[in-house]
């Protein structure tokens, strides 16, 4: 059912993404879904580097940290969230990286 | 000197024996009398695996203080921690000013919403059982046109 009408719709999201997709949210199956900064929502006010269970959150597989294009997270958190993984890292409590 | 609030974090090697443990946290202890300083706490978090090898240790033994003191107490702790054997790493940080700010951050998010539920002509505080129930995360139907960072 995906597939049903338009075809070109597969074709035409990677170059003009931006302005053609407000109009009523046409984007079948490809629905995005609104990103929260998880810290401003669970009004984490202090990221702790001691918190691994958090922070493991935040670095993907490979031990990078992951970014805020993905994650979603606000500048500033992001911020406060790249010192505490450093910290976390210098510590072992994270790897600095991991394959 | 005013007061500044310290965490401290010290790795032993996992084969430390108790006794070495509690040596060490003696000495920091003293340490910090000595040179007018309080530990707040002692949290030592026992045996852990290490995010990687240090050394050839896959394990540590993690012990946390909260210190009370000066700068130059820290530069003493810092610099006995660097010559002490059997130690595979320490981090000191300096928290208190990160907890005022977050302290703040949260008194005036308080008083926002008392203002705000008061304006709407509620209790300033919420009532038990009111309101959606908080969910954790948000499940996700959301829709959002706008797209991925593409810079």
């Amino acid at each position: 059912m995906a597939f049903g009408g338009r075809k070109p719709a597969g074709k035409g999201k990677g170059a003009g993404a931006g302005a053609g997709d407000k109009q009523g949210g046409q984007r079948r199956g490809l629905f995005r879904r609104r990103k929260i900064c998880k810290f401003c929502a669970d009004r984490i006010d202090d990221i702790n580097y001691k918190d691994v269970k958090l922070l493991s959150g935040f670095v993907p597989e490979r031990g990078k940290v992951l970014p805020r294009r993905i994650s979603g997270t606000c500048a500033k958190h992001q911020r406060a969230l790249r010192v505490a993984i450093l910290r976390a890292r210098q510590l072992a409590l994270l790897p600095y990286a991991a394959d | 000197m005013s007061a500044r609030t310290y965490e401290l974090i010290y790795i032993m090697v996992p084969e430390a024996t108790e006794q070495q443990v509690a040596d060490l946290q003696t000495q920091v202890a003293g340490i910090v009398e000595r040179m007018g300083g309080t530990i707040e706490k002692t949290d030592p978090w026992g045996r852990r695996k290490l995010a990687y090898e240090i050394g050839k240790h896959k394990e540590g033994f993690y012990v946390l203080h909260v210190i009370q003191g000066s700068g130059d107490l820290i530069k003493e702790i810092d610099r006995r921690l660097k010559v002490t054997d059997g130690l595979l790493r320490h981090l000191v940080v300096r928290v208190d000013e990160r907890q005022s700010v977050a302290e703040r951050a949260r008194t005036r998010r308080q008083e926002t919403s008392r203002r705000r539920r008061v304006a709407r002509g509620l209790p300033p505080d919420r009532q038990p059982g009111e309101g959606p129930q908080h969910d954790g995360d948000d499940d996700g139907d959301v829709t959002y046109d706008a797209t991925e960072g593409e810079a």
